[in-house]
């Protein structure tokens, strides 16, 4: 009996430690101020996965600049809609790079119909003629997001076709039908959410700002506002979802003394605040326009487009591609693009 | 005596089975034979039995096993009856209150009908239980101390689940039943009504919560340490001190130069407990009925310093901006 008990005791310590090594990481860990002592505002990383996280972002470098030949690439080319302006070498020059980062592998096939390019019959054309307009939105429009650094392709899609960091309307897994209770859209382990139980799909009502995001009360005693707590666990669960794109805790934006408070915030949430909106735009503007244009295994289980959120770019940094400006070697990106 | 004095629990004293005092007539006897169990005799008496479940027990635990089968099954519903999602993901899933819209009307089983059966059922066992404690505790000739600190914390769960759900005016207020969902619930609620730790009532149930449990602490380091005094005759040492009570109190007065006595400490102990759960329950039924962000608050009464922010860049809230 004793030792039974002693032998399950040492089988349920050694097991519970090699989960520990699987699942946790080891100190040391480096800690940051960003705030005021005594304040919690704390950064904390583990200096081992510093090499990781470069490797995992590491940009592309720029093609060879190309010489101008002196025509428009409207000239050469035939239904060249947004990039006619462009010198014929330049543009030879972006649709180079642009294969490299979004469809190394497919080559210039993936878009174009090889016996005749100028040809709209492939969808993914229609794709990425719109995701050109939606780059230069970013880095025109958005500048209070995007700043200097700005966006290409390979910002999102890192060699994928598709990027990989997309989301869908979900209510996925499936649950009972009948009278057995659901879920409310949570409480399983969403990874969206940092695999807590917070609503796994934030995204829908949020970005697509049929609820605010906004829900702690802006007065001391109760004065009319009507944000309910399942409010603020889809406005928890979005947060979740920013600190786990961008690899950084509450702090990295607010004074958690006051989540709500701008004026002890760190200048970071102006910035995100941004982002936010640009996200919204991005998706309802460009993405969800693309609605027809997509075949219906490029759609949701709602028949909704993939769209955007901060993982999308970030992949874990604070900076995409760890502040590397690549948009600068393209100027033609970061034109004011016809207005949409 | 020697192995007495232990950290743990190191004495197991073996008698005749003890079959309780003599019940006053009644439906029910005390039931089943007296056994002892090593490992139990490590951390308390090693009997087990007679047991005595009366109507009231019995009711209790019917109610409660209703209300534990909704909710299991209901989470099991919730990943589509599938076994292995059922026993992987149990600590996420939940039975959720109905959507705010409802109010207070009885929801469709689906939408949260189900929650408010269960919570229905759980009230009832829970309530029962408590008269039972009561009764039992009556039935021995006892004071009803016990069952009042469990009324204590009886209330702290009637206003999350019922009172204050019912002053809001929906039960969409409440807190689902599930391990990390409840949790997850707790944080939203102190985000969504601007830090809870500036709630002063919860700050007293904080202060109370560690009260209880530092006292527990001392008096049972105390007792342990004055135990070769005979110092665990503790309640016959109220009105006869002897010389375990003087040097644990002298230690005391050494120390912190204040002591408890042994009465007094019980008192201490029990209210200390029996607080925290009180305030802490008048702290979260005044949020969002007469408080909607205690941060807020916090600083309009002074609560909350200020703190040397750097202001050579102040921001301001980007939407109020023009764009």
């Amino acid at each position: 009996m004793k030792l039974t008990l002693s032998l399950i005791a040492i089988i349920a310590s050694a097991l519970l430690a090699i989960a520990m090594m699987v699942r946790w990481e080891r100190p040391p860990m480096v800690s940051t101020q960003l705030g005021y002592r005594g304040l919690g505002m704390v950064e904390t990383d583990n200096p081992r996965r510093a090499e990781v996280l470069k490797a995992l972002n590491k940009p592309l470098a720029p093609a060879d600049p190309a010489t101008p030949s002196g025509v428009k690439a409207s000239q050469t080319y035939q239904n060249v809609k947004v990039l006619g302006d462009l010198d014929t070498e330049e543009f030879n020059r972006l649709m180079g790079s642009i294969t490299e980062w979004v469809s190394p592998e497919q080559g210039c096939n993936y878009c174009h119909n090889p016996e005749n390019l100028a040809d709209d019959s492939v969808y993914t054309k229609i794709v990425a003629r719109r995701m050109i307009e939606m780059t230069r939105a970013i880095n025109t429009k958005w500048k209070p997001h995007v700043q200097e650094t700005g966006v290409t392709c390979y910002t999102c899609h890192r060699g994928h076709p598709v990027p990989q960091n997309i989301w869908f309307s979900d209510d996925a897994p499936p649950h009972a039908l009948g009278m057995s209770a659901r879920r409310q859209g949570q409480n399983i382990a969403a990874k969206a959410v940092g695999s807590t139980s917070l609503p796994y799909d934030p995204f829908t009502a949020l970005y697509g700002k049929t609820e605010p995001i906004r829900i702690v009360s802006q007065t001391a005693l109760p004065a009319g506002s009507s944000a309910t707590i399942k409010d603020a666990e889809k406005t928890y669960g979005l947060m979740i979802n920013m600190s786990q794109a961008l690899g950084v805790n509450c702090t990295f934006c607010h004074n958690t003394r006051s989540f709500t408070g701008w004026s002890e915030s760190r200048p970071e949430r102006v910035t995100a605040w941004h982002g936010i909106n640009m996200v919204s735009d991005l998706n309802a503007t460009y993405l969800e326009s693309l609605k027809n244009a997509f075949p219906v295994n490029r759609l949701g289980p709602h028949g909704d487009v993939g769209k955007v959120n901060c993982t999308t770019c970030h992949q874990g940094v604070s900076k995409p591609l760890l502040g590397a400006n690549m948009v600068k070697d393209y100027p033609e990106l970061a034109a004011p693009g016809p207005v949409p | 005596m020697a192995e007495y004095q232990n950290i743990f629990t190191r004495v197991q004293v073996h008698g005749p089975s003890d079959m309780g005092v003599p019940l006053t007539p009644g439906t029910w006897v005390r039931q089943g034979n007296p056994r002892f169990n090593y490992w139990l005799g490590k951390i308390g008496d090693a009997q087990i039995g007679p047991i005595y479940l009366g109507w009231l027990g019995v009711t209790s635990l019917i109610c409660g096993f209703i209300a534990f089968e909704i909710i299991g099954l209901n989470m099991w519903a919730s990943v589509n009856w599938d076994p292995v999602q059922f026993v992987r993901q149990l600590f996420w899933l939940a039975l959720e209150p109905p959507p705010a819209e409802y109010g207070l009307r009885m929801p469709p089983l689906a939408e949260g009908g189900w929650w408010r059966i269960a919570g229905f059922f759980l009230t009832v066992s829970v309530l029962l239980w408590w008269l039972r404690m009561y009764r039992r505790a009556r039935a021995l000739g006892m004071g009803t101390h016990v069952a009042w600190a469990f009324a204590s914390a009886i209330w702290l769960f009637l206003v999350l689940g019922l009172i204050r759900p019912v002053m809001m005016g929906n039960f969409g207020e409440a807190v689902p039943f599930g391990i990390f969902p409840h949790l997850d619930w707790t944080a939203a609620f102190s985000i969504r009504y601007g830090n809870l730790f500036y709630n002063p009532f919860h700050m007293l149930s904080i202060a109370f919560l560690y009260g209880a449990a530092l006292l527990f602490a001392m008096h049972g380091a105390t007792i342990l340490a004055v135990s070769r005094f005979g110092g665990e005759r503790e309640i016959e040492q109220i009105v006869d001190r002897g010389t375990a009570s003087e040097r644990a109190a002298l230690f005391w007065r050494w120390t912190m130069g204040f002591n408890a006595t042994m009465e007094s400490v019980h008192r201490w102990a029990w209210w200390c407990a029996v607080l925290c759960p009180l305030v802490g329950g008048i702290g979260i039924l005044l949020t969002g009925t007469v408080v909607d962000n205690w941060y807020l608050w916090a600083v309009k009464h002074g609560v909350a310093p200020m703190y040397p922010f750097d202001m050579t860049a102040p921001i301001t809230d980007p939407a109020l901006k023009p764009q």
